[in-house]
C-alpha cells in the first residue's frame, strides 16, 4: 500500500485555493448523470448529501435511525469554533489553525487543519441563513464564548444545544433535497459492507432493519460519515447505536485505519453510578468557563464526602485543592481536555475522589454564583443544570456538581488524503469517521466545525473533482448486477446467518461490556506496553468466545434489535485488538495517548518526535493475521512542534 | 427495587399486539428507565424469550428516538423529560408499570414499542427550512436579530421531534411539532421570504399524512420533554390565516 497525502504544492494558506482552481469539474448538467452514496446523515453526512443533492448529482443517504435528525451530532453541546474575530481579542485563521495543531499535540496534518480554520467561518454564515438560532447580544449580533485550549472567545453557541441546532440545519437543507427528489433517504437501513469494482468502491451492502431485507445499492462514488468508535468502551457518551461497522468493513476491504488509539476522555461527564449503567453523559465543557474543579486536599476528607458524612460546602476554602489552576495557571479550569482528563484521574487515584465510587471531582459553582449571581448562572446553563439534577438527584446551584472523564470522541478514524478519499480510490470518509484534523487530541467545539467543515465546504468540491477524473462515459456504469456485489451480499448473509446460528448463552451485551471493561483498563486514560499486551491476548480470547457463545434470539427477517447490536459488538471485538496494537506500536506520550513509561517528572506526556511524529496507518492482511503498518510523515513548516504547555 | 411491568408486545404491522407481564427483581434506582429494559431484556435473552423492541439512541434526551407511553402518558410521569432521562427514583418499590407505544394512525407500529414517525419527516420536507445554496450566505453579522426574536426561536427551535404532542393528542394532531418549526423560521429575519409558502404547505403536508386538527385541550404542551408552549400553535394560526388570505388575491411563494 501506498499512501499518498496529496497536499498541494505552495504556501499552507494558498493550498486550498490553488487546489479549488486545479480540481476538474463537472458540467452541471452531466451531475444527475452521477449517483453518490453517503452512509451516516449527521453534521458531515447531511450537509454533504444536502450539499451534493443541491449541486445536482443524485444522491442516496442511508441512516439506522428512524429519522436523519437523530444523527448523534445532534447532542454535541457546547458550541463550533470559527475564526470570525468578532471579539476584537486577536483571532484569525491562523490562530485557529495554529491553536488546533498545538492542541492536538502535533499530530495532525498543517493542511487539512488550515483548510479547516480557514472555511470555519463560511460555516456560521451558512448556519445563520439556515435559520440556526445562535446566541445573540442585545445589539443583535452573534455572541461568543471561550472554550479549553483557547485564549480567545471564538465559540458560537445555542445554548447548550449546539450540536442540535446545527444538525437540524443541516437536516433541514437535506429534507428540502428530498422533498425535491434530489436525495433518497434511507431510515433504518445500516451498511454492512462496501463494494468495489475494479478496484474502486461504487456501491453498498445495506440491511434493511425493519424487513431484514439484505439490499444492494450502486453509485459512482461512497461517503462514509458515520461518526466514531468511542462503543468500544462499552461506556461513553456516543448514542447507543454508534458504531464502527461501515468503517472497519471498509478497512477490511483496503481503506486503510489512521491512529485507532486516539481517542479523547472528555473531563466532565457524570460519574458512573453502578453496574446498570448504559451510557455516560457529558455535561458540556463550557460549564468549566464558570465553573471551579476541585478535590480535598486530605484522603480523610475525601472519605466523608464519599460517605456523605460530610457536605462539601462545608470542606473549608484551604482544605481545598483547585488542581487545575494550581498546575496550569494561565489556562485554568480551561486547561486542554487530554490534560485536564488525567489530573481528575491523578487525584481519585490518589485517594481525593468524590462520588461514592471513589471516581469523581467536584464542579464547583458557588463563586460563579456568589459573583454573578444565580440568575446569571441559569441564563448560562440553565438546562445543563436541569440535567444534572434529573439525572443525579442533586441540585448544582446548592452543591457542586460530581464529574469524571468518559470516552467522548475518538480522533482516529478512516485514513484519508487531502481530498478526504481513502487507500479505496471513489470512497470518501468525512467528520468523525475519518482521523484527519484533530491530531491527538481535539479541541472543544472543535468536532461541530469539522463535520460541517467536510460536508459544506470540502466534499461538495472533491467529489466533482473525483467524478470529473473518472470521466462522463463512467457516470451510472456500475449497476447492483455486477458479480462483485453477488460476492460481497454473500459474506454479508453468511455472517447474519452465523451469528444466528451459534444460539449459545451469553448476550451480545454482556460480550459488549466485557470488551469495554478490558479497553477501558488497559487502552484508556493510561496505557502501557504490559497491559496492552495483555489486553490483545485477552481481547482475541473474548473474540473468540463470542463465536461459540453469542445467544442473538429472533430472524434475520424482522426488526432485530439484538441480531444488529451483535453485528456491531462482533466488529468492536476486532477493532479493540487494533486499538491496542496501535497504542502498543506508539511507544511515546502525545495528546489523549498516555504511555505511562514516557512522563515527565510531574506527570505531563512526553512526546517524542523524532521517532513518531508519523500517522500510523494499518492495513488489513487477512482474518487473524496481523495488520501491515505505514507511516505517513508530519511536516511541520509553520507550525513547529513545541512542548505543549498550558502553565 | 421489585417491578411489576405489562408492556406491549407485538410482532408486526400485521399481527394482533397484547400486554404482557413481566416481573423485574432487582432495579437500581439509580438506573434510568431504559436501563430497566435492558435489564428486562438480558433477562429475556437469558430465558430465551424475544427482547422488547424499543426506539432508544442518545440517552441525554436530545435525539427524539426514544417514545414510550407510561402508565398513560407520553415519556412517563415527569413533565420537561424525555423516558431516557426518566429514573427508576421516580418508582416505587412494588410498582406495576404499564409501557405501550406512542399511538396515533399517522404512527403506525413496526414491532413491539416501535412506531414509525416518518410522516413528521415529510411535514419537514414540504417546508421546514429556509432555501439557501451552500455557500451563498452573507456574513452572519450582517442579518441583526434581536435578542427576544433570537431567544423566542431558539425556544420553538427545542423541539427534538419526539412525537409525544401527537401521542398525547386525542386527535392525533402534529399542531405543535409543526407549529414549533414554523414559529422558529418564520420569526427570523432570515426565514421571512418564505413565510407564507411553509406555513400552507407545512401544514398541507400534516393534513395529507392524516394527523388530526387541534381542538386546544394543551395535552400536547403537558407531555412534550422541552417544554414547546402552546403559544406556537397560536402563532402557526396567525400566520396560516394571513397566508390563506394573501393567497386569495396573490400568488404564494
Amino acid at each position: 500500500m501506498k499512501l499518498d497525502s496529496k497536499i498541494p504544492a505552495g504556501p499552507l494558506s494558498e493550498k486550498w485555493s490553488n487546489h479549488k482552481f486545479k480540481m476538474k469539474l463537472v458540467n452541471p448538467s452531466n451531475r444527475r448523470k452521477y449517483h453518490v452514496i453517503v452512509v451516516g446523515s449527521g453534521l458531515a453526512g447531511g450537509a454533504a448529501a444536502a450539499s451534493l443533492g443541491e449541486m445536482g448529482y443524485k444522491v442516496s443517504c442511508f441512516c439506522y435511525q428512524d429519522s436523519p435528525r437523530r444523527a448523534h451530532s445532534i447532542a454535541a453541546q457546547g458550541g463550533i469554533n470559527a475564526a470570525k474575530n468578532y471579539q476584537n481579542d486577536g483571532d484569525s485563521v491562523h490562530r485557529l489553525f495554529y491553536d488546533t495543531v498545538k492542541g492536538g499535540d502535533y499530530r495532525a496534518r498543517e493542511a487539512n487543519v488550515y483548510r479547516l480554520a480557514e472555511v470555519s467561518s463560511a460555516i456560521i454564515d451558512q448556519c445563520v441563513a439556515q435559520g440556526v438560532p445562535f446566541a445573540r447580544e442585545y445589539g443583535g449580533l452573534l455572541a461568543n464564548r471561550s472554550f479549553g485550549g483557547a485564549q480567545v472567545a471564538r465559540t458560537f453557541y445555542a445554548r447548550g444545544q449546539t450540536g442540535q441546532q446545527l444538525l437540524l440545519g443541516a437536516y433541514s437543507a437535506l429534507s428540502r433535497q428530498i422533498g425535491l427528489g434530489q436525495v433518497k433517504m434511507y431510515n433504518r437501513h445500516e451498511m454492512l459492507d462496501v463494494v468495489k469494482v475494479d478496484g474502486h468502491a461504487k456501491g453498498i451492502i445495506a440491511r434493511n432493519l425493519v424487513t431484514g431485507q439484505i439490499e444492494r445499492h450502486a453509485g459512482d462514488c461512497v461517503v462514509i460519515a458515520t461518526g466514531g468508535y468511542g462503543n468500544v468502551f462499552f461506556l461513553s457518551t456516543n448514542a447507543q447505536g454508534c458504531n464502527v461497522t461501515a468503517a472497519y468493513r471498509s478497512y477490511k476491504r483496503g481503506a486503510a485505519f489512521a491512529n485507532p488509539c486516539f481517542t479523547q476522555i472528555h473531563p466532565t461527564c457524570i460519574p458512573v453510578h453502578g453496574d446498570q449503567q448504559s451510557k455516560l453523559t457529558l455535561m458540556s465543557e463550557s460549564l468549566r468557563n464558570d465553573g471551579r474543579i476541585w478535590v480535598p486536599n486530605d484522603t480523610e476528607t475525601a472519605k466523608k464526602l464519599r460517605t456523605g458524612s460530610m457536605n462539601p460546602n462545608d470542606v473549608p476554602e484551604d482544605a481545598r485543592d483547585y488542581f487545575l489552576e494550581r498546575k496550569y495557571p494561565s489556562f485554568g479550569n480551561l486547561a486542554p481536555r487530554d490534560i485536564s482528563s488525567r489530573a481528575a484521574k491523578e487525584a481519585c487515584d490518589a485517594g481525593l475522589g468524590v462520588a461514592s465510587t471513589g471516581l469523581g471531582v467536584y464542579l464547583d459553582f458557588r463563586d460563579a454564583i456568589k459573583r454573578d449571581g444565580e440568575q446569571t448562572i441559569k441564563e448560562r446553563y440553565g438546562n445543563l443544570f436541569d440535567m444534572y439534577q434529573c439525572i443525579t438527584g442533586d441540585n448544582p446551584y446548592q452543591v457542586p456538581m460530581m464529574i469524571y472523564p468518559a470516552v467522548h470522541y475518538t480522533m482516529g478514524g478512516v485514513w484519508v488524503d487531502y481530498n478526504l478519499e481513502t487507500t479505496i480510490p471513489g470512497l470518501f470518509a468525512a467528520g468523525e469517521a475519518n482521523f484527519s484534523d484533530h491530531g491527538a487530541n481535539r479541541l472543544g467545539a472543535s468536532a461541530l466545525m469539522q463535520g460541517l467543515a467536510d460536508g459544506y465546504f470540502v466534499l461538495p468540491y472533491t467529489i466533482g473533482n473525483y467524478l470529473g477524473e473518472q470521466g462522463i462515459a463512467a457516470a451510472g456504469k456500475v449497476t447492483t448486477d455486477a458479480p462483485e456485489f453477488d460476492a460481497v451480499e454473500k459474506d454479508v448473509r453468511d455472517r447474519t446467518e452465523r451469528l444466528l446460528a451459534i444460539k449459545g448463552k451469553t448476550s451480545a451485551r454482556t460480550f459488549h461490556k466485557r470488551l469495554g471493561d478490558l479497553i477501558w483498563e488497559y487502552c484508556g486514560m493510561a496505557r502501557s506496553k504490559e497491559g496492552l499486551e495483555k489486553a490483545i491476548a485477552e481481547i482475541q480470547a473474548l473474540r473468540e468466545e463470542f463465536w461459540r457463545d453469542v445467544r442473538v434470539p429472533g430472524e434475520a427477517d424482522e426488526l432485530n434489535p439484538e441480531l444488529e447490536r451483535a453485528g456491531r459488538v462482533a466488529d468492536f471485538l476486532e477493532f479493540g485488538e487494533l486499538m491496542c496494537r496501535d497504542a502498543l506500536m506508539r511507544d511515546e506520550s502525545c495528546g489523549g495517548h498516555f504511555r505511562v513509561e514516557h512522563q515527565t517528572e510531574d506527570g505531563e506526556a512526553k512526546r517524542d518526535d523524532i521517532n513518531f511524529s508519523f500517522v500510523g496507518v494499518w492495513e488489513f492482511k487477512g482474518e487473524n493475521v496481523e495488520p501491515a503498518l505505514h507511516r505517513e510523515a508530519l511536516d511541520f513548516e509553520v507550525a513547529k512542534p513545541s512542548v505543549r504547555s498550558y502553565k | 427495587m421489585k417491578l411489576t411491568l405489562k408492556v406491549w408486545r407485538q410482532k408486526n404491522n400485521q399481527t394482533l399486539g397484547r400486554l404482557e407481564t413481566y416481573v423485574l427483581e432487582e432495579v437500581s434506582e439509580d438506573s434510568s428507565f431504559l436501563e430497566m429494559l435492558d435489564i428486562l431484556n438480558e433477562q429475556l435473552i437469558a430465558d430465551g424469550q424475544t427482547p422488547v423492541a424499543f426506539d432508544h439512541d442518545c440517552r441525554e434526551g436530545i435525539c427524539g428516538m426514544c417514545s414510550l407511553t407510561i402508565n398513560g402518558i407520553p415519556h412517563g410521569p415527569d413533565g420537561g423529560t424525555t423516558v431516557c432521562q426518566l429514573h427508576m427514583r421516580r418508582f416505587n418499590d412494588g410498582d406495576t408499570i404499564t409501557i405501550e407505544p406512542w399511538r396515533a394512525r399517522p404512527f403506525p407500529i413496526i414491532k413491539d414499542l416501535v412506531t414509525d414517525r416518518s410522516s413528521f419527516d415529510h411535514i419537514m420536507q414540504a417546508g421546514g427550512f429556509i432555501s439557501v445554496r451552500t455557500g451563498s450566505a452573507i456574513d452572519a453579522n450582517e442579518i441583526p436579530v434581536p435578542k427576544p426574536v433570537a431567544d423566542y426561536a431558539m425556544d420553538a427551535a427545542a423541539c427534538i421531534g419526539c412525537g409525544a404532542c401527537v401521542a398525547a393528542c386525542k386527535n392525533a394532531s402534529a399542531m405543535l411539532f409543526t407549529s414549533a418549526k414554523v414559529a422558529q423560521l418564520n420569526s427570523l429575519p432570515q426565514g421571512k421570504p418564505e413565510k407564507d409558502r411553509r406555513v400552507l404547505a407545512m401544514v398541507n403536508a400534516m393534513d395529507e399524512a392524516g394527523f388530526g386538527s387541534c381542538t386546544n385541550y394543551g395535552e400536547c404542551s403537558a407531555v412534550c420533554p422541552k417544554e414547546i408552549p402552546l403559544d406556537m400553535i397560536a402563532k402557526l394560526n396567525r400566520d396560516y390565516i394571513v397566508a390563506q388570505t394573501k393567497s386569495i388575491f396573490t400568488k404564494v411563494g
